[in-house]
């Protein structure tokens, strides 16, 4: 059976083509003012990536934020289930798992069979998500792969507003003229999240294996203060932004079998 | 999905609307009237005043109906919020005595005409934003003001010594009997002490009366949902010392009794009971007609069932029950005196929110484990206020125990009368997703 999962972010559209359990391709764009077009663009990619025809497409999962977007779906379901899914298909061991994307953090709670136990979500604010990494690599002017390598540098941790992305970014203006080094500056952006994150996932109640999805997982600077803020080891998934999608993907193809 | 159980509609809905506009209306003419008319929280000792010809403008639910405008009249609304924030009081202050300092600020009343012109203003501090908010109404109007102290119980299970509890009898007692003789030194108007009696009487009945109606919703299909719930407790809040209202809760035991005999649902779905936590978003009520479509009956939550007061806790069961009134235990009242000291007692003993609000910890998660345990509830939905600091208080606490009880628990942040600060489609996503965790869907 094929299936396909596309978790349409706010940020980027993802998608995943599932062949009996297996990830054989995937794509991902950007959403833009006009997220349909983004939903025609995703699925093109994953396909071409996977060497198979649309209507080789048995069934259609859609998760995300623009879910109701896919109007081809055979599934819906929330983003929370998605990663439950997804994190429990990768890795039966896992019970705790984080979600940093674009504009929204998670923490979902999950037992050995991948149901949702608990699961939290912080999607008031920008200085616990990705965009504020984003706004931040602006202000140093710094590529965000730079960005994370400078951090891991730092030498010593200083405080950063963490309340409010807006007023975050003023303050690095700031500490720029201070003459505060980088590396200080992405370590403390990260901290920040960190903070955020860790917060939130201990409202849910930390169970190891406790592993990170999404675009900001790839960022080693932030798996390194999200360790140190938990005081244990986190597993990033590969290829983390799609888990969601993989979520949904198999999802489909057990909502078939049903 | 077939309908599990039958459901009607409640007879007594229009005859609630009724009161409520009874007691706008007399706030509106009691100038005319010859009426003193008092402004003051409801959540403190309203009945004090019931020894006066007289009408009472409470604030909770004014500020709630400011809130409702942001629907109907967001133009009005906005003037309103602007009003009071550009006076300078912060947004993380009580939302209730925002939207209405807000409407004084402007002379503008959301029912019509300028704000209207109090007498004095009675408050009791039921907390102490509630007591500043009076002081600020008093000398925005240059008018009077006088303020109890409240000092609530402990809860039970702290073992509040005898000797404090008395203290704190005597204490309120004694500020009653000093409110009363500031009101008439104030209006040099005669307080009628039967009246007073009768008033406090009556808040008695009322506060018991709709504990009852609270406790048929242990019932399984419950009679009554969260939404409609709220419709009815504002009496209480609003008038709970006058006759129409013990005898309208009276008529609503009855019919909701029949309702629990005839096995008549609020929701025909019932699959899933809920309870919430602190003050629902007031202008975001459509929030339980989501619920309800996929089957989740909302029964209601300690603020709900509690807030006017009326529940007593019994050692023996270690639970609490609807209060037995004075007259219920035998105890006449015939001096104000005897109606100040049970008005007293009563507070102390029945007021848990106020409690709640003062003191939280392991006595009020056990007041809500045994709302869990005796209505039977699946799910919790907990509203994070931030519009009440004093509802919010252990809300984690409490979120943490029902999750180690096994009692599948979302949080939500909002607040309950500024709409600002609800994101009405995040939270419903939010409850999307809390409803696929519960493998609960959309029936409809």
């Amino acid at each position: 059976m094929i299936t396909a999962g596309i978790d349409m972010g706010a940020a980027f559209a993802k998608m995943v083509i599932v062949k009996d359990g297996e990830l054989i391709g995937k794509g991902i764009c950007k959403v833009t003012l006009e997220p349909e077009e983004a939903v025609r663009t995703v699925q093109e990619l994953a396909l071409k990536d996977a060497g198979v025809r649309p209507d080789e497409i048995q069934r259609v999962g859609a998760t995300g934020a623009g879910r109701k977007l896919v109007k081809n779906a055979d599934v819906v379901v929330t983003d929370v289930t998605a990663d439950a899914a997804g994190a429990n298909y990768l890795d039966k061991a896992v019970r705790t798992v984080i979600d940093v994307g674009g504009e929204e953090a998670r923490a979902v709670k999950i037992n050995e069979e991948g149901k949702v136990i608990s699961f939290a979500v912080n999607d008031k604010c920008a200085a616990g998500a990705g965009a504020f990494i984003e706004a931040m690599t602006r202000a140093l002017e710094l590529p965000m792969e730079d960005f994370a390598k400078y951090s891991l540098k730092s030498t010593q941790k200083i405080p950063i507003n963490a309340q409010c992305a807006i007023f975050a970014e003023s303050e690095v203006v700031s500490l720029i003229n201070e003459m505060t080094p980088r590396e200080d500056i992405c370590r403390a952006v990260h901290d920040g999240i960190s903070d955020r994150v860790s917060s939130m996932a201990k409202r849910v109640g930390i169970e190891e294996k406790v592993v990170l999805i999404g675009g900001t997982a790839k960022n080693i600077g932030l798996l390194k203060s999200l360790e140190d803020a938990l005081g244990m080891k986190i597993t990033v998934l590969p290829d983390p932004e799609f888990v969601s999608a993989l979520g949904i993907g198999i999802l489909a193809a057990k909502d078939s079998e049903n | 999905m077939e309908k599990k159980y039958k459901t009607t509609p409640l007879k007594l809905w229009d005859k609630a609307k009724e009161i409520r506009m009874n007691v706008y209306k007399e706030i509106a003419e009691a100038k005319e009237q010859g009426k003193l008319l008092i402004g003051g929280g409801a959540e403190g000792l309203i009945a004090l005043a019931t020894g006066f010809d007289h009408a009472f403008l409470v604030g909770e639910p004014y500020g709630a109906s400011v809130a409702f405008l942001y629907k109907e009249n967001p133009a009005f609304y906005q003037q309103i919020v602007e009003a009071c924030d550009h006076a300078g009081y912060p947004r993380d202050l009580c939302s209730y005595m925002r939207n209405y300092l807000g409407s004084l600020l402007l002379d503008k009343y959301i029912f019509g005409g300028p704000f209207p012109k109090l007498d004095f203003c009675l408050q009791a501090g039921f907390c102490d934003t509630h007591s500043k908010w009076y002081q600020i109404v008093s000398e925005i109007r240059g008018i009077p003001y006088f303020s109890l102290d409240l000092l609530p119980f402990d809860w039970e299970i702290s073992g509040e010594s005898e000797k404090t509890k008395q203290l704190k009898r005597e204490y309120i007692t004694k500020q009653i009997h000093e409110a009363i003789e500031w009101m008439v030194k104030t209006t040099g108007r005669r307080f009628d002490d039967e009246k007073f009696i009768e008033g406090v009487t009556n808040e008695f009945e009322s506060t018991s009366l709709w504990a009852k109606v609270c406790a048929a919703n242990r019932a399984i299909p419950a009679p009554l949902d969260e939404k409609t719930m709220l419709s009815f407790y504002v009496l209480a809040v609003l008038a709970r010392p006058k006759k129409e209202v013990v005898d309208f809760y009276r008529e609503l035991l009855a019919e909701v009794e029949e309702r629990v005999a005839n096995q008549i649902a609020a929701n025909p779905y019932e699959r899933c009971r809920f309870i919430s936590d602190s003050q629902p978003p007031w202008f975001g009520l459509d929030l339980f007609r989501v619920l309800e479509s996929y089957g989740v009956v909302s029964l209601g939550a300690h603020y709900t069932f509690a807030l006017s007061g009326g529940w007593e806790y019994s050692s023996e069961e270690e639970t609490w029950n609807p209060a037995r009134t004075p007259q219920e235990r035998g105890i006449e009242l015939k001096t104000r005196d005897d109606a100040a000291r049970a008005l007293a007692d009563w507070w102390l003993t029945t007021g848990t929110v106020c409690r709640g609000v003062r003191h939280s910890g392991a006595g009020k998660i056990k007041r809500v484990m045994d709302i869990v345990d005796k209505w039977h509830v699946d799910a919790a939905l907990i509203h994070l206020n931030r519009g009440c600091e004093g509802t919010a208080l252990g809300q984690m606490d409490i979120v943490q125990a029902l999750l180690k009880a096994g009692i599948p628990t979302m949080t939500f942040e909002g607040n309950h009368a500024d709409p600002r600060e609800y994101d009405e489609g995040r939270t419903f996503a939010r409850i999307e997703s809390f409803m696929e965790t519960l493998g609960l869907k959309k029936i409809y």
